[in-house]
Protein backbone atom coordinates (compact mmCIF):
# COMPACT_ATOMS: atom_id res chain seq x y z
CA UNK A 1 0.00 0.00 0.00
CA UNK A 2 1.41 3.20 -1.08
CA UNK A 3 -0.65 6.41 0.52
CA UNK A 4 0.37 9.98 0.96
CA UNK A 5 -0.84 9.63 4.92
CA UNK A 6 1.29 10.06 7.78
CA UNK A 7 -0.89 7.75 10.53
CA UNK A 8 -3.59 5.70 9.48
CA UNK A 9 -5.48 6.24 12.14
CA UNK A 10 -5.43 10.17 11.96
CA UNK A 11 -6.11 10.26 8.18
CA UNK A 12 -9.80 12.29 8.48
CA UNK A 13 -8.12 14.84 11.23
CA UNK A 14 -5.76 15.65 9.10
CA UNK A 15 -7.73 15.70 5.73
CA UNK A 16 -10.32 18.18 7.48
CA UNK A 17 -7.70 20.12 9.12
CA UNK A 18 -6.36 20.90 5.26
CA UNK A 19 -9.99 21.42 4.01
CA UNK A 20 -9.98 23.71 7.12
CA UNK A 21 -6.44 25.63 6.07
CA UNK A 22 -7.31 25.31 1.85
CA UNK A 23 -11.05 26.54 2.03
CA UNK A 24 -11.17 28.79 5.57
CA UNK A 25 -12.90 31.25 3.05
CA UNK A 26 -15.89 29.14 2.60
CA UNK A 27 -16.38 26.89 6.05
CA UNK A 28 -15.63 26.82 9.78
CA UNK A 29 -14.47 23.72 10.77
CA UNK A 30 -15.26 21.97 14.14
CA UNK A 31 -12.47 19.52 15.86
CA UNK A 32 -13.77 18.23 18.38
CA UNK A 33 -16.53 16.39 17.09
CA UNK A 34 -15.65 16.93 13.90
CA UNK A 35 -17.67 18.48 11.21
CA UNK A 36 -17.63 21.28 8.38
CA UNK A 37 -20.04 23.89 8.53
CA UNK A 38 -20.87 27.24 6.65
CA UNK A 39 -18.72 30.08 7.55
CA UNK A 40 -21.70 32.08 7.79
CA UNK A 41 -23.75 29.27 9.90
CA UNK A 42 -26.78 29.82 11.44
CA UNK A 43 -28.54 31.21 9.08
CA UNK A 44 -31.74 33.01 10.63
CA UNK A 45 -34.59 31.73 8.77
CA UNK A 46 -32.79 29.21 6.51
CA UNK A 47 -33.89 25.40 6.06
CA UNK A 48 -30.04 24.45 6.83
CA UNK A 49 -29.32 20.82 4.91
CA UNK A 50 -26.93 18.43 7.00
CA UNK A 51 -25.00 15.35 5.30
CA UNK A 52 -22.36 13.33 6.06
CA UNK A 53 -21.38 9.38 5.97
CA UNK A 54 -17.66 7.57 6.16
CA UNK A 55 -14.92 9.77 4.68
CA UNK A 56 -12.92 8.53 1.62
CA UNK A 57 -15.38 9.50 -0.81
CA UNK A 58 -14.29 13.48 -1.04
CA UNK A 59 -15.05 15.87 -2.51
CA UNK A 60 -18.74 14.29 -0.89
CA UNK A 61 -19.62 15.57 1.29
CA UNK A 62 -17.62 18.80 2.89
CA UNK A 63 -16.68 20.15 -0.83
CA UNK A 64 -20.44 20.94 -0.88
CA UNK A 65 -20.54 22.92 2.17
CA UNK A 66 -21.29 26.40 1.44
CA UNK A 67 -23.77 28.98 -0.25
CA UNK A 68 -26.34 27.17 -1.96
CA UNK A 69 -25.99 24.02 -1.05
CA UNK A 70 -25.12 22.17 2.00
CA UNK A 71 -24.83 23.98 5.82
CA UNK A 72 -23.07 20.95 7.14
CA UNK A 73 -21.17 17.78 6.29
CA UNK A 74 -20.42 15.27 8.89
CA UNK A 75 -17.65 13.28 8.01
CA UNK A 76 -16.82 9.82 9.63
CA UNK A 77 -13.89 7.25 9.71
CA UNK A 78 -12.77 6.15 5.98
CA UNK A 79 -16.01 4.21 5.08
CA UNK A 80 -17.73 4.30 8.44
CA UNK A 81 -20.87 6.01 9.34
CA UNK A 82 -20.03 9.28 11.70
CA UNK A 83 -21.57 8.40 15.15
CA UNK A 84 -24.75 10.51 16.67
CA UNK A 85 -22.81 13.12 18.77
CA UNK A 86 -21.16 14.95 15.52
CA UNK A 87 -24.25 14.44 13.78
CA UNK A 88 -26.35 16.48 16.59
CA UNK A 89 -23.53 18.62 16.84
CA UNK A 90 -23.59 20.21 13.33
CA UNK A 91 -27.26 19.86 12.96
CA UNK A 92 -27.68 21.96 16.35
CA UNK A 93 -25.05 24.31 15.19
CA UNK A 94 -26.32 25.35 11.69
CA UNK A 95 -30.23 25.49 13.13
CA UNK A 96 -31.73 29.04 11.84
CA UNK A 97 -35.06 27.88 13.34
CA UNK A 98 -36.06 26.85 10.49
CA UNK A 99 -35.40 23.09 11.08
CA UNK A 100 -32.80 21.31 9.32
CA UNK A 101 -32.75 18.44 6.80
CA UNK A 102 -30.62 15.45 6.72
CA UNK A 103 -29.36 14.28 3.43
CA UNK A 104 -28.73 10.21 4.19
CA UNK A 105 -27.37 7.73 1.68
CA UNK A 106 -28.77 4.74 2.23
CA UNK A 107 -26.49 1.90 4.16
CA UNK A 108 -27.68 0.61 7.12
CA UNK A 109 -24.77 2.28 9.45
CA UNK A 110 -25.68 5.74 8.12
CA UNK A 111 -29.15 5.36 8.24
CA UNK A 112 -29.19 4.17 11.96
CA UNK A 113 -26.62 6.84 13.25
CA UNK A 114 -28.65 9.65 12.00
CA UNK A 115 -31.61 8.36 13.11
CA UNK A 116 -30.61 8.43 16.42
CA UNK A 117 -28.88 11.91 15.98
CA UNK A 118 -32.78 13.38 14.68
CA UNK A 119 -34.19 11.47 17.92
CA UNK A 120 -31.53 13.43 19.94
CA UNK A 121 -32.34 16.39 18.06
CA UNK A 122 -36.09 16.35 18.33
CA UNK A 123 -35.79 15.85 21.57
CA UNK A 124 -33.79 18.94 22.06
CA UNK A 125 -36.53 20.95 20.03
CA UNK A 126 -34.93 20.65 16.60
CA UNK A 127 -37.40 20.21 13.79
CA UNK A 128 -35.58 17.54 11.79
CA UNK A 129 -36.97 15.72 8.49
CA UNK A 130 -34.68 13.03 6.76
CA UNK A 131 -34.46 12.20 3.29
CA UNK A 132 -32.71 8.77 2.42
CA UNK A 133 -31.26 8.44 -0.99
CA UNK A 134 -31.32 5.49 -2.98
CA UNK A 135 -30.34 5.88 -6.60
CA UNK A 136 -28.03 3.06 -7.35
CA UNK A 137 -29.99 0.56 -9.77
CA UNK A 138 -27.55 -2.37 -9.53
CA UNK A 139 -29.08 -3.19 -6.33
CA UNK A 140 -32.38 -5.56 -6.11
CA UNK A 141 -34.80 -3.58 -4.29
CA UNK A 142 -36.82 -5.58 -1.99
CA UNK A 143 -37.82 -6.91 1.51
CA UNK A 144 -34.55 -9.02 1.39
CA UNK A 145 -32.19 -6.42 1.32
CA UNK A 146 -31.34 -3.65 2.31
CA UNK A 147 -32.33 -1.45 -0.16
CA UNK A 148 -31.06 0.11 -2.75
CA UNK A 149 -27.60 2.24 -1.94
CA UNK A 150 -26.82 6.01 -2.00
CA UNK A 151 -24.29 6.73 -4.29
CA UNK A 152 -23.38 9.73 -6.67
CA UNK A 153 -27.44 11.22 -6.72
CA UNK A 154 -26.64 12.19 -3.49
CA UNK A 155 -24.60 14.98 -5.20
CA UNK A 156 -27.65 16.19 -7.44
CA UNK A 157 -30.08 15.80 -3.84
CA UNK A 158 -28.11 18.05 -2.12
CA UNK A 159 -27.30 20.74 -4.38
CA UNK A 160 -31.10 21.04 -6.02
CA UNK A 161 -32.04 20.58 -2.16
CA UNK A 162 -29.83 23.47 -1.15
CA UNK A 163 -31.33 25.97 -3.53
CA UNK A 164 -34.62 25.88 -2.61
CA UNK A 165 -33.57 26.30 1.13
CA UNK A 166 -31.77 29.03 -0.18
CA UNK A 167 -34.85 30.56 -1.88
CA UNK A 168 -36.73 30.48 0.71
CA UNK A 169 -38.30 27.03 1.26
CA UNK A 170 -39.66 25.59 4.51
CA UNK A 171 -38.37 22.69 5.54
CA UNK A 172 -41.46 20.25 4.40
CA UNK A 173 -40.53 21.81 0.81
CA UNK A 174 -37.18 21.41 0.91
CA UNK A 175 -37.81 17.90 1.80
CA UNK A 176 -40.23 17.28 -0.52
CA UNK A 177 -38.16 18.76 -3.61
CA UNK A 178 -34.77 16.62 -2.55
CA UNK A 179 -37.47 13.17 -1.92
CA UNK A 180 -38.06 14.38 -5.86
CA UNK A 181 -34.63 14.80 -7.00
CA UNK A 182 -34.49 11.20 -5.67
CA UNK A 183 -37.13 9.49 -7.06
CA UNK A 184 -36.31 10.84 -10.97
CA UNK A 185 -32.44 10.14 -10.59
CA UNK A 186 -30.45 6.99 -11.01
CA UNK A 187 -26.98 5.43 -11.24
CA UNK A 188 -24.72 2.74 -11.58
CA UNK A 189 -21.05 2.06 -11.11
CA UNK A 190 -18.43 0.00 -12.68
CA UNK A 191 -15.22 -0.60 -10.90
CA UNK A 192 -11.67 -1.63 -12.77
CA UNK A 193 -9.65 -1.94 -9.96
CA UNK A 194 -10.55 -1.66 -5.93
CA UNK A 195 -9.98 0.86 -3.11
CA UNK A 196 -7.61 0.62 -0.06
CA UNK A 197 -9.06 0.94 3.29
CA UNK A 198 -6.19 3.07 5.32
CA UNK A 199 -6.16 1.30 7.95
CA UNK A 200 -7.11 -1.90 7.16
CA UNK A 201 -4.00 -1.64 4.40
CA UNK A 202 -4.82 -3.85 2.04
CA UNK A 203 -7.31 -4.07 -1.28
CA UNK A 204 -10.95 -4.03 0.40
CA UNK A 205 -11.86 -6.98 -2.81
CA UNK A 206 -9.45 -8.67 -5.48
CA UNK A 207 -10.19 -8.40 -9.25
CA UNK A 208 -7.94 -9.70 -11.56
CA UNK A 209 -5.59 -7.60 -13.89
CA UNK A 210 -8.85 -8.12 -16.94
CA UNK A 211 -11.34 -8.12 -14.53
CA UNK A 212 -14.10 -5.32 -13.63
CA UNK A 213 -16.92 -5.05 -11.53
CA UNK A 214 -20.58 -4.07 -12.37
CA UNK A 215 -22.88 -2.31 -10.35
CA UNK A 216 -19.72 -1.43 -7.36
CA UNK A 217 -21.11 0.07 -4.12
CA UNK A 218 -18.63 3.46 -3.46
CA UNK A 219 -16.98 1.29 -0.69
CA UNK A 220 -16.47 -1.54 -2.91
CA UNK A 221 -19.50 -3.79 -2.31
CA UNK A 222 -19.94 -5.92 -5.49
CA UNK A 223 -22.41 -5.71 -7.41
CA UNK A 224 -24.29 -7.45 -10.12
CA UNK A 225 -21.59 -9.15 -11.72
CA UNK A 226 -17.95 -9.74 -12.84
CA UNK A 227 -16.93 -9.92 -16.32
CA UNK A 228 -13.57 -9.24 -18.36
CA UNK A 229 -13.03 -5.62 -19.45
CA UNK A 230 -14.33 -4.10 -22.83
CA UNK A 231 -14.05 -1.19 -24.29
CA UNK A 232 -15.31 1.87 -22.67
CA UNK A 233 -18.39 2.31 -25.22
CA UNK A 234 -19.26 -1.51 -24.47
CA UNK A 235 -19.61 -1.14 -20.80
CA UNK A 236 -21.02 2.31 -20.94
CA UNK A 237 -23.64 0.55 -22.55
CA UNK A 238 -23.73 -1.90 -20.32
CA UNK A 239 -24.73 -0.02 -17.30
CA UNK A 240 -26.97 3.12 -19.48
CA UNK A 241 -29.40 0.04 -20.13
CA UNK A 242 -30.26 -0.63 -16.60
CA UNK A 243 -30.28 2.98 -15.62
CA UNK A 244 -32.63 4.26 -18.46
CA UNK A 245 -34.82 0.78 -17.99
CA UNK A 246 -35.32 1.09 -14.52
CA UNK A 247 -37.10 4.87 -14.22
CA UNK A 248 -37.49 4.39 -16.83
CA UNK A 249 -36.58 7.30 -18.76
CA UNK A 250 -38.13 7.72 -22.22
CA UNK A 251 -37.96 9.66 -25.49
CA UNK A 252 -39.01 13.01 -25.22
CA UNK A 253 -37.17 13.13 -21.36
CA UNK A 254 -34.89 15.93 -20.46
CA UNK A 255 -32.24 14.74 -18.45
CA UNK A 256 -28.88 16.06 -16.62
CA UNK A 257 -25.79 13.35 -17.08
CA UNK A 258 -23.98 12.99 -14.41
CA UNK A 259 -20.38 11.17 -15.21
CA UNK A 260 -18.72 10.52 -11.77
CA UNK A 261 -15.15 9.19 -11.58
CA UNK A 262 -14.36 6.92 -8.61
CA UNK A 263 -10.96 8.46 -8.00
CA UNK A 264 -8.01 6.46 -9.53
CA UNK A 265 -9.76 7.66 -13.53
CA UNK A 266 -8.68 10.22 -15.18
CA UNK A 267 -10.47 12.71 -16.69
CA UNK A 268 -9.51 11.53 -20.11
CA UNK A 269 -11.42 8.19 -19.72
CA UNK A 270 -14.37 10.01 -17.99
CA UNK A 271 -14.87 12.34 -21.33
CA UNK A 272 -14.79 9.05 -23.71
CA UNK A 273 -17.52 7.53 -21.17
CA UNK A 274 -19.74 10.74 -21.20
CA UNK A 275 -19.31 10.94 -24.97
CA UNK A 276 -21.02 7.54 -25.13
CA UNK A 277 -23.86 8.07 -22.92
CA UNK A 278 -24.37 10.93 -24.25
CA UNK A 279 -25.10 9.36 -27.68
CA UNK A 280 -26.91 6.34 -26.26
CA UNK A 281 -29.13 8.46 -24.56
CA UNK A 282 -29.58 10.72 -27.74
CA UNK A 283 -30.53 7.26 -29.92
CA UNK A 284 -33.22 6.98 -26.97
CA UNK A 285 -34.26 10.28 -27.95
CA UNK A 286 -33.50 11.45 -24.72
CA UNK A 287 -32.24 14.84 -24.31
CA UNK A 288 -29.08 15.65 -22.24
CA UNK A 289 -29.81 19.30 -21.17
CA UNK A 290 -27.11 19.84 -18.11
CA UNK A 291 -23.76 17.87 -17.33
CA UNK A 292 -21.74 17.11 -15.11
CA UNK A 293 -18.31 15.43 -15.28
CA UNK A 294 -15.35 14.97 -13.05
CA UNK A 295 -14.21 13.23 -9.56
CA UNK A 296 -17.36 14.00 -6.75
CA UNK A 297 -18.05 10.90 -5.07
CA UNK A 298 -15.37 8.75 -4.93
CA UNK A 299 -14.35 5.69 -3.29
CA UNK A 300 -10.73 6.24 -2.50
CA UNK A 301 -7.96 5.80 -4.92
CA UNK A 302 -10.73 2.70 -7.03
CA UNK A 303 -10.42 3.41 -10.97
CA UNK A 304 -13.87 3.36 -11.94
CA UNK A 305 -16.73 5.30 -12.88
CA UNK A 306 -20.70 5.73 -12.63
CA UNK A 307 -23.09 7.64 -14.91
CA UNK A 308 -26.25 9.08 -13.32
CA UNK A 309 -29.07 10.28 -15.03
CA UNK A 310 -31.79 12.52 -13.54
CA UNK A 311 -34.88 13.33 -15.39
CA UNK A 312 -35.35 17.33 -15.38
CA UNK A 313 -38.10 19.42 -15.29
CA UNK A 314 -37.90 23.90 -15.04
CA UNK A 315 -37.82 23.99 -11.92
CA UNK A 316 -35.39 21.61 -11.32
CA UNK A 317 -33.77 22.79 -14.09
CA UNK A 318 -33.81 25.91 -12.21
CA UNK A 319 -32.63 24.99 -9.19
CA UNK A 320 -29.44 23.26 -10.61
CA UNK A 321 -28.60 26.60 -12.53
CA UNK A 322 -28.90 28.36 -9.23
CA UNK A 323 -25.39 29.50 -7.79
CA UNK A 324 -23.66 27.91 -5.80
CA UNK A 325 -20.37 28.70 -3.76
CA UNK A 326 -18.83 25.36 -2.39
CA UNK A 327 -15.31 23.91 -2.35
CA UNK A 328 -16.13 21.25 -5.14
CA UNK A 329 -18.83 22.99 -7.14
CA UNK A 330 -19.39 26.92 -7.95
CA UNK A 331 -21.01 29.11 -10.21
CA UNK A 332 -23.50 31.47 -10.97
CA UNK A 333 -22.01 33.90 -7.92
CA UNK B 1 -18.12 -15.69 40.87
CA UNK B 2 -20.69 -13.50 42.15
CA UNK B 3 -22.61 -11.77 38.76
CA UNK B 4 -21.22 -8.01 40.78
CA UNK B 5 -20.11 -5.25 39.69
CA UNK B 6 -16.52 -6.79 39.46
CA UNK B 7 -17.82 -8.91 37.30
CA UNK B 8 -19.02 -6.79 34.68
CA UNK B 9 -16.20 -4.63 34.85
CA UNK B 10 -14.15 -7.68 34.10
CA UNK B 11 -16.45 -8.35 30.96
CA UNK B 12 -15.87 -5.41 29.45
CA UNK B 13 -12.48 -5.24 29.77
CA UNK B 14 -11.78 -8.61 28.78
CA UNK B 15 -14.07 -7.48 25.61
CA UNK B 16 -11.73 -4.87 24.80
CA UNK B 17 -8.83 -8.05 25.10
CA UNK B 18 -10.73 -10.26 23.05
CA UNK B 19 -11.79 -7.84 20.48
CA UNK B 20 -8.39 -6.20 20.10
CA UNK B 21 -7.03 -9.87 19.77
CA UNK B 22 -9.58 -10.17 17.22
CA UNK B 23 -9.44 -7.28 14.91
CA UNK B 24 -7.64 -8.70 12.19
CA UNK B 25 -10.36 -11.52 12.02
CA UNK B 26 -13.16 -9.29 12.06
CA UNK B 27 -11.88 -7.43 9.36
CA UNK B 28 -11.30 -10.05 7.42
CA UNK B 29 -14.34 -11.19 7.60
CA UNK B 30 -16.18 -7.94 7.30
CA UNK B 31 -14.06 -7.60 4.19
CA UNK B 32 -15.17 -10.80 2.69
CA UNK B 33 -19.40 -9.61 3.00
CA UNK B 34 -19.10 -5.81 3.95
CA UNK B 35 -16.88 -2.67 3.72
CA UNK B 36 -13.93 -4.21 6.75
CA UNK B 37 -14.34 -1.68 9.08
CA UNK B 38 -16.02 -4.31 11.82
CA UNK B 39 -13.26 -4.93 14.12
CA UNK B 40 -11.90 -1.76 13.26
CA UNK B 41 -14.79 0.34 14.74
CA UNK B 42 -15.53 -2.16 17.86
CA UNK B 43 -11.72 -1.90 18.90
CA UNK B 44 -11.85 1.62 18.97
CA UNK B 45 -15.18 1.53 20.84
CA UNK B 46 -13.95 -0.75 23.61
CA UNK B 47 -10.86 0.70 23.68
CA UNK B 48 -12.32 3.91 24.11
CA UNK B 49 -14.57 2.05 27.21
CA UNK B 50 -11.48 1.20 29.13
CA UNK B 51 -10.36 4.48 30.70
CA UNK B 52 -13.66 5.25 31.99
CA UNK B 53 -14.29 2.52 33.73
CA UNK B 54 -11.63 3.92 36.40
CA UNK B 55 -13.83 6.95 36.94
CA UNK B 56 -17.15 4.72 38.01
CA UNK B 57 -18.16 5.41 41.43
CA UNK B 58 -17.73 3.10 44.10
CA UNK B 59 -21.46 2.19 44.68
CA UNK B 60 -21.57 1.43 40.67
CA UNK B 61 -24.13 -1.60 39.53
CA UNK B 62 -23.58 -4.29 36.75
CA UNK B 63 -25.90 -1.89 35.02
CA UNK B 64 -24.19 1.04 35.47
CA UNK B 65 -20.96 -0.70 33.82
CA UNK B 66 -23.53 -1.69 30.98
CA UNK B 67 -24.82 1.28 30.53
CA UNK B 68 -21.17 3.49 29.99
CA UNK B 69 -20.32 0.96 27.42
CA UNK B 70 -23.44 1.59 25.97
CA UNK B 71 -22.72 5.59 25.60
CA UNK B 72 -18.94 4.93 24.64
CA UNK B 73 -20.12 2.34 22.11
CA UNK B 74 -22.75 4.77 20.59
CA UNK B 75 -20.47 7.51 21.00
CA UNK B 76 -17.47 5.94 19.67
CA UNK B 77 -18.10 3.34 16.94
CA UNK B 78 -19.98 4.26 13.80
CA UNK B 79 -20.93 2.12 11.39
CA UNK B 80 -24.25 0.05 11.88
CA UNK B 81 -22.38 -1.73 14.90
CA UNK B 82 -22.49 1.47 17.21
CA UNK B 83 -26.19 2.14 17.27
CA UNK B 84 -26.72 -1.77 17.91
CA UNK B 85 -24.81 -2.60 20.08
CA UNK B 86 -25.14 0.60 22.16
CA UNK B 87 -28.74 -0.40 21.83
CA UNK B 88 -28.52 -3.64 23.03
CA UNK B 89 -25.95 -2.83 25.97
CA UNK B 90 -28.13 0.18 26.77
CA UNK B 91 -31.57 -2.19 26.82
CA UNK B 92 -29.62 -4.52 28.83
CA UNK B 93 -28.22 -2.05 31.11
CA UNK B 94 -31.83 -1.10 31.87
CA UNK B 95 -32.82 -4.45 32.55
CA UNK B 96 -30.40 -5.08 35.82
CA UNK B 97 -31.16 -1.54 36.83
CA UNK B 98 -30.11 -0.97 40.52
CA UNK B 99 -29.36 -4.52 41.08
CA UNK B 100 -26.01 -5.46 42.70
CA UNK B 101 -25.52 -8.93 41.96
CA UNK B 102 -27.75 -10.67 38.86
CA UNK B 103 -29.19 -14.14 39.71
CA UNK B 104 -30.22 -16.44 36.63
CA UNK B 105 -33.02 -14.67 36.22
CA UNK B 106 -31.50 -11.28 35.98
CA UNK B 107 -28.96 -12.92 33.21
CA UNK B 108 -32.01 -14.38 31.38
CA UNK B 109 -33.76 -10.61 31.44
CA UNK B 110 -30.36 -8.99 30.81
CA UNK B 111 -29.61 -10.72 27.38
CA UNK B 112 -33.51 -10.94 26.01
CA UNK B 113 -33.20 -7.04 26.74
CA UNK B 114 -30.09 -6.86 24.96
CA UNK B 115 -31.75 -9.11 22.04
CA UNK B 116 -34.61 -6.99 21.62
CA UNK B 117 -33.04 -3.92 21.84
CA UNK B 118 -30.98 -5.42 18.22
CA UNK B 119 -33.94 -6.17 17.13
CA UNK B 120 -35.60 -3.17 17.48
CA UNK B 121 -32.81 -0.98 15.96
CA UNK B 122 -31.79 -2.89 13.14
CA UNK B 123 -35.23 -4.50 11.93
CA UNK B 124 -33.69 -7.64 11.81
CA UNK B 125 -35.16 -11.72 11.93
CA UNK B 126 -33.41 -14.69 12.70
CA UNK B 127 -31.94 -16.09 9.53
CA UNK B 128 -31.40 -12.61 7.85
CA UNK B 129 -27.54 -13.15 8.59
CA UNK B 130 -26.70 -10.61 11.42
CA UNK B 131 -26.29 -10.79 14.77
CA UNK B 132 -29.77 -11.62 15.44
CA UNK B 133 -28.21 -14.72 14.58
CA UNK B 134 -26.06 -15.01 17.39
CA UNK B 135 -28.25 -13.09 20.11
CA UNK B 136 -31.59 -15.06 19.93
CA UNK B 137 -30.26 -18.49 20.37
CA UNK B 138 -28.04 -16.79 22.91
CA UNK B 139 -31.45 -15.90 25.11
CA UNK B 140 -33.27 -19.30 24.21
CA UNK B 141 -30.71 -21.62 25.51
CA UNK B 142 -30.18 -19.35 28.64
CA UNK B 143 -33.77 -19.72 28.98
CA UNK B 144 -33.47 -23.20 29.26
CA UNK B 145 -30.61 -23.14 31.37
CA UNK B 146 -32.50 -20.76 34.04
CA UNK B 147 -35.49 -23.31 33.87
CA UNK B 148 -33.41 -26.49 34.35
CA UNK B 149 -31.96 -25.28 37.46
CA UNK B 150 -28.06 -23.95 36.42
CA UNK B 151 -25.96 -20.85 38.25
CA UNK B 152 -25.86 -17.96 36.69
CA UNK B 153 -22.36 -19.17 35.16
CA UNK B 154 -23.54 -21.84 33.58
CA UNK B 155 -26.70 -20.21 31.89
CA UNK B 156 -23.71 -17.07 30.54
CA UNK B 157 -21.85 -20.90 29.52
CA UNK B 158 -25.34 -21.76 27.61
CA UNK B 159 -26.16 -18.48 26.09
CA UNK B 160 -22.29 -18.41 24.59
CA UNK B 161 -22.21 -22.50 23.36
CA UNK B 162 -25.58 -21.33 21.44
CA UNK B 163 -24.24 -18.13 20.06
CA UNK B 164 -21.20 -19.62 18.64
CA UNK B 165 -23.05 -22.01 17.07
CA UNK B 166 -25.76 -19.09 15.86
CA UNK B 167 -22.61 -16.96 14.29
CA UNK B 168 -21.31 -20.59 12.68
CA UNK B 169 -24.94 -21.07 11.20
CA UNK B 170 -24.56 -17.77 9.61
CA UNK B 171 -22.01 -19.63 6.83
CA UNK B 172 -24.97 -21.10 4.59
CA UNK B 173 -27.00 -18.23 4.93
CA UNK B 174 -28.20 -15.22 2.28
CA UNK B 175 -28.15 -12.28 4.12
CA UNK B 176 -31.21 -9.65 3.91
CA UNK B 177 -29.62 -7.15 6.67
CA UNK B 178 -26.64 -4.49 6.11
CA UNK B 179 -24.06 -4.06 3.33
CA UNK B 180 -24.00 -8.25 2.99
CA UNK B 181 -27.17 -8.27 1.33
CA UNK B 182 -26.26 -6.21 -1.55
CA UNK B 183 -24.32 -9.71 -2.27
CA UNK B 184 -27.18 -12.17 -2.69
CA UNK B 185 -25.75 -15.90 -3.13
CA UNK B 186 -22.11 -14.84 -3.09
CA UNK B 187 -22.83 -13.76 0.65
CA UNK B 188 -23.18 -17.94 1.06
CA UNK B 189 -20.06 -19.67 2.84
CA UNK B 190 -19.23 -16.65 4.83
CA UNK B 191 -19.70 -15.97 8.53
CA UNK B 192 -21.46 -12.85 9.57
CA UNK B 193 -18.86 -10.73 11.65
CA UNK B 194 -21.98 -9.01 13.76
CA UNK B 195 -22.49 -12.55 14.57
CA UNK B 196 -18.96 -13.23 15.16
CA UNK B 197 -18.42 -10.58 17.34
CA UNK B 198 -21.32 -11.25 19.61
CA UNK B 199 -20.66 -14.84 19.92
CA UNK B 200 -16.50 -13.25 21.03
CA UNK B 201 -18.12 -11.00 23.51
CA UNK B 202 -20.91 -13.38 25.34
CA UNK B 203 -18.07 -15.72 25.53
CA UNK B 204 -15.96 -13.59 27.30
CA UNK B 205 -18.73 -13.01 29.83
CA UNK B 206 -19.22 -16.65 30.17
CA UNK B 207 -15.43 -16.79 31.33
CA UNK B 208 -15.68 -14.08 33.20
CA UNK B 209 -18.98 -15.19 35.52
CA UNK B 210 -16.44 -18.90 35.60
CA UNK B 211 -13.21 -17.36 36.65
CA UNK B 212 -11.16 -17.95 33.82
Amino acid sequence: MKKLINDPRRVVEEAVAGFEAAHGDLVTVSHDPIYIARKDAPRQGKVALVSGGGSGHEPLHGGFVGFGMLDAAVPGPVFTSPTPDPILAATKAVDGGAGVLHIVKNYTGDVLNFETAADLAAADGIDVQTVIVDDDVAVKDSLYTAGRRGVAGTVLVEKIAGAAAERGDDLAAVAAIATRVNSVTRSMGVALTPSVVPHAGEPSFVLADDEIEIGIGIHGEPGRERITIEPADAIVDRILAPIVDDLPFASGDRVLLFVNGLGGTPQVELYIVFRRAAEALAERGITVSRTLVGNYVTSLEMQGMSITVMRLDDELEQLWDAPVETAALRWGR
Amino acid sequence: MTLNTEWAVRWVRESAKVVSEHRVELITLDRDIGDGDHGENLDRGFSAVLPKLDDLPAEATPGDVLKLVATTLISTVGGAAGPLYGTAYLKAAGAVAGQEHLDGAAVVAMLTAARDGIVLRGKAAVGDKTMVDAWSPAVEAASSALTDGLDEAAILDAAATAAEAGARATEPLVAHKGRASYLGERAIGHRDPGAQSSALLLRVAADAAAGV
